[in-house]
């Protein structure tokens, strides 16, 4: 029953997108109802991977194959594991939240902007399943069209140079990596990853590689120094592909990590641990710092993303250096689990301040810290959502935010205490950046009389914080059926990480 | 004496000839405002040439003319698309035609004759066949690019292009002369074995620059564009179109049989000259796009740099190689049919749609047409799923596998670059608000933009299913 899930989950959204732009401007109530059927429908279909997945078996599962390229051995393969199906709900849940927040607020060719968020979703999907290389590589650019599309048609007053600089950065990333990819190719004769984790190379081979996958999911981290395509995209873009964008799109880029860098090239990953754990910790430190500093609100968010995805790459490979140096396998396997658990949380609570943004810029047409201040005096109930959030962001316990972080930390500690110490000041200055753009924007008088007129957040809007707020208390107070669902396959890969290719 | 049997294996193009000569009679009997029929006409013309390539198809290679015609499967497979891209051009372009006064037999002769010289050249046995081929069919495009005699422009062009093609064929002539006089002898078949077992001279390598140089003229690789520019932007779009496709997939058949079927013993020299004109198109081709205004300028400079991708397909001098570009020559001819359809879709009396400009805002008059265009411009561009990028992907493996790692990651950071420029077209078509009083809006004629759509469309569903393409190409070199 559950044999063709996978491709259903991916071409449900882009065919479903077809009907969305007949619709046409013509009639835009269509367009959305339709769009949110599809949305809907999708979650719905991607919640039955939770029966139909068997989190016991490390194995990848629900595996499809079908011949593509004959003649090079090309497979249309998709199977996942208990990481990629964590990824996949955070997808459908997401494109939901994001359809109906865009609801009212987008009134320029509605339907073009439903269907572009679909085919986004069902190409975020494809690339959460996708076992062959070259399959994987075609959704991991074809991603970037209606992304592209979204940000320049849609998004604020410098959208254009935002865009091309988003297309232009990944795909200077990627492109190298489809060179790897095609080395690989030549050397073993198919695409297939699992085949290619298997592939022997020498440490030139697998240094070159690695340099290879590392520009292409740096970028898409994005990592220091590489991150500042991010900050652009995020303030120009429209509320519905920054939350895309901060919520998916990133953690495509810790996703590559664990399905091309970690098991095709573990060696030269070992060696350059050191070098993954340093850009990390100046992620964690200097991009706080910067955060801090900023008079945009979505950029400061956008700042905190890099932060926050900095404990990702520290998780993953921190884990090289707790495996093979320490041999200490449990506290490696925390920190894959932390790094796993920080991308789902990083999903819910960046989403949720994004389209907290989104709400205030409806009403007040303006990013600036500044320009709001005595916030919670009108719009209690959306105050009260804010709030939760930045504690969210902040890392405070009982919130999404807090288990991940937690979890990186204890294993950094295991590994050396300096890099648990510099990991740790994220709890500082996180907070100290969050809690003080909630302290200007929500606190305080009313100086700007713009904000009295602003209205408290109607039934649309509260459903879709709402949503969010209760995944991060839910992923906060008890994330055991996350991390049950991530077990085994996390324990596969830190068994992988043992195993010498040379 | 030529047998039945020689007649046959030649029969399509027999048939082309004689099908040309009756409709220039039938243009001569026909009143002006019956040339459509002579338009249907000439549109059959060429579907029923394609059916005779196909259906004809012996299953081995077999030669005609004492060796001087070859039918083969390479052969076929670049027949059936230099025919399909005339084929479409015709449906392109009449409502563009019909707007400009030059809606007249001659345009249909000359470039089903034209059309008649690709397959000729793509067919040659014989280096007296080549140059045949490709006389026949440039002195055609000579004529389709004057084809607009008053303006100024277009006779620019034309002339441009006559006195570099003429050049460029006294160069590809005295070359052959060269390798004539090291080998005595003129037949492909036989320049090959002379290669092999007599190893080559100074005077073979000459004569090797001098064909190469022919060649890159023709495939209008740098440093040999210099034409390419002014002559697409200088042509009426529908010969730009031409020139655009059906001519580049004889140029790649020309190459092929110059350098594989003669000088494929050679392949150690040509294959580092190659690699040089590759690097220079790659670059000069996209660098300079970037600050162009004309869209058909711009495509211009984007079929430089799409001629040194393919060069990556060549130099890998094997099977693979050759079917990696010859796939990249087809992807290339209908992506340009694609993206001049538009133009030529969006161009009305007194205004011919070809700068960039005049592209803002079509997202908003047209959505389709700025859709198809996207696609057109995304798969020129090389980013999946579509057609292009497959063929950028065939191409760089064809390198690598080669041992030119370098040139791969030469094609791919030139890649990049031209990314921005192809961007751009769909930024001002998406982004930009549309100009004030100008109303861009497509041709009414339905069967074009079925015929366009379905065009463009197929970059996209052969971006999601090329296995069987990839097969017939990768076929036509085995064995």
């Amino acid at each position: 029953m559950f044999n063709h899930l996978l491709s259903l989950l991916i071409w449900l959204p882009i065919v479903g997108a077809i009907p969305v732009l007949l619709a046409g401007s013509a009639r835009p109530g269509l367009a959305r109802w339709i769009s949110l059927l599809v949305a809907v429908l999708a979650f719905v279909a991607s919640l039955f991977l939770l029966p139909a997945y068997n989190a016991a078996d490390s194995a990848m599962q629900l595996t499809e194959s079908h011949v593509w390229i004959a003649s090079l051995g090309v497979h249309y393969g998709l199977a996942v594991d208990g990481i990629s199906v964590a990824l996949i709900l955070l997808t459908t849940f997401v494109t939901i939240l994001v359809i109906v927040g865009a609801w009212e607020v987008i009134q320029d060719k509605p339907h073009q902007y439903m269907a572009a968020m679909l085919v986004l979703e069902g190409l975020m999907i494809g690339v959460f399943c996708a076992t062959d290389a070259l399959l994987f590589y075609v959704f991991f650019e074809a991603m970037l069209i209606p992304m592209f599309i979204l940000i320049g048609i849609w998004g604020g007053p410098r959208r254009v140079y935002a865009t091309l600089k988003f297309f232009i950065y990944t795909f200077l990333g990627s492109i190298f990596m489809l060179i790897g990819l095609i080395y690989l190719y030549l050397k073993a004769g198919t695409f297939d990853l699992h085949t290619l984790a298997m592939l022997p190379l020498t440490m030139k081979e697998q240094t070159w590689l690695f340099f290879a996958f590392l520009i292409a999911f740096a970028v898409k981290v994005p990592m220091v120094p590489v991150h500042t395509w991010l900050p652009d995209a995020h303030v120009e873009a429209p509320t519905g592909g920054s939350v895309v964008l901060a919520a998916v799109m990133l953690k495509i880029g810790g996703y590559g990590f664990l399905r091309f860098t970690l098991p095709i090239v573990p060696d030269a990953s070992e060696h350059f641990a050191w070098l993954i754990i340093v850009l990390s910790l100046i992620a964690v430190v200097y991009i706080g710092y910067v955060a801090l500093v900023q008079d945009d609100m979505k950029k400061l968010v956008a700042y905190s993303s890099v932060a926050h995805m900095g404990f990702v790459t520290l998780g993953i490979f921190i884990a090289f250096m707790l495996v093979r140096d320490a041999n200490n396998i449990d506290a490696a396997k925390l920190g894959m689990q932390g790094a796993m658990v920080q991308m789902i949380s990083h999903g819910f609570v960046s989403g949720a301040m994004f389209s907290c943004i989104g709400v205030m810029y409806d009403r007040l047409h303006t990013r600036q810290i500044k320009d709001y201040g005595g916030v919670i005096n009108v719009m209690p109930w959306f105050g009260f959502f804010y709030v939760l959030f930045a504690m969210a962001n902040s890392g405070l316990p009982g919130t999404s935010g807090f288990v991940g972080e937690f979890m990186v930390v204890l294993a950094s500690f295991a590994a050396n205490p300096w890099i648990a110490l510099f990991a740790a000041f994220t709890l500082i200055i996180g907070a100290a950046y969050t809690l003080w753009m909630v302290k200007r924007v929500l606190w305080g008088d009313v100086t700007n009389p713009h904000v009295r007129e602003m209205k408290e957040i109607n039934g649309r809007e509260t459903f879709v914080l709402a949503a969010f707020a209760l995944a991060v208390l839910a992923l906060g107070i008890w994330p055991q059926p996350l991390i049950h669902l991530m077990d085994a396959s996390v324990s596969q890969l830190v068994q992988q990480l043992a195993v010498h290719k040379i | 004496m030529p047998n039945l049997n020689d007649i046959m294996i030649m029969l399509p193009e027999f048939y082309l000839v004689a099908a040309a000569c009756l409709l220039l009679l039938l243009d001569a009997w026909m009143k002006p405002e019956q040339r459509n029929i002579l338009h249907w006409v000439s549109v059959l013309v060429v579907l029923v040439g394609i059916y005779l390539v196909v259906a004809g198809q012996p299953d081995v290679a077999v030669t005609a003319f004492g060796g001087m015609f070859v039918r083969d499967a390479v052969a076929e497979v670049l027949k059936v698309f230099a025919l399909l891209c005339t084929a479409l051009i015709f449906v392109f372009s009449r409502p563009y035609m019909q707007d400009r006064k030059l809606f007249q037999g001659e345009f249909y002769t000359l470039m089903i004759f034209a059309t008649i010289g690709a397959m000729l050249l793509v067919s040659a046995g014989n280096l007296v066949m080549v140059y045949l081929g490709l006389e026949l069919l440039t002195l055609c495009s000579y004529g389709l690019v004057a084809l607009n005699r008053d303006s100024q422009l277009s006779s620019e062009a034309a002339i441009k292009y006559f006195v570099l093609g003429a050049l460029s064929s006294g160069m590809l002539l005295y070359g052959m002369s060269m390798v004539y006089g090291a080998t005595g002898t003129l037949a492909l078949a036989q320049l090959h074995g002379a290669v092999v077992h007599a190893g080559m001279s100074n005077l073979m390598v000459f004569g090797l620059i001098f064909m190469i140089v022919g060649i890159s003229f023709k495939l209008g690789v740098a440093p040999f564009h210099m034409w390419i520019p002014d002559v697409y932007q200088g042509a009426p779009t529908s010969v730009t179109t031409f020139i655009a496709s059906t001519s580049k997939i004889a140029a790649f058949g020309m190459a092929y049989r110059l350098l594989e079927s003669g000088m494929g013993g050679m392949a150690g020299q040509w294959q580092m000259m190659l690699a040089v004109l590759a690097v220079v198109s790659l670059a000069i081709g996209n660098l300079v796009a970037i600050v162009q205004t004309n869209l058909k300028r711009l495509l211009a400079y984007s079929t430089i740099s799409h001629m040194g991708f393919l060069l990556l397909g060549l130099v890998n001098a094997g099977p693979e190689g050759y079917a990696a570009a010859m796939f990249y020559a087809i992807c290339y001819a209908l992506m340009s049919t694609a993206a001049f359809g538009v133009i030529l879709a969006l161009a009305r009396a007194g205004f011919e749609c070809e700068e960039i400009d005049d592209f803002k805002g079509l997202n908003q008059r047209s959505p389709w047409m700025a859709f198809l265009m996207m696609l057109a411009m995304f798969s020129l561009a090389g980013v999946p799923p579509l057609f292009g990028f497959f063929a950028k992907l065939l191409v760089l493996k064809a390198a690598i596998d080669a041992g030119m790692m370098w040139l791969a990651l030469v094609g791919v950071v030139f890649a990049i670059i031209g990314l921005y420029y192809y961007l751009r077209v769909v930024k001002v078509m998406y982004f930009d608000k549309p100009a004030e009083g100008l109303e861009v809006r497509p041709q009414a004629d339905g069967f074009l933009r079925t015929v366009l759509s379905l065009n463009a469309l197929v970059l996209l569903a052969l971006g999601l299913y090329w296995g069987p393409l990839l097969g017939w190409c990768r076929s036509a070199f085995a064995g």
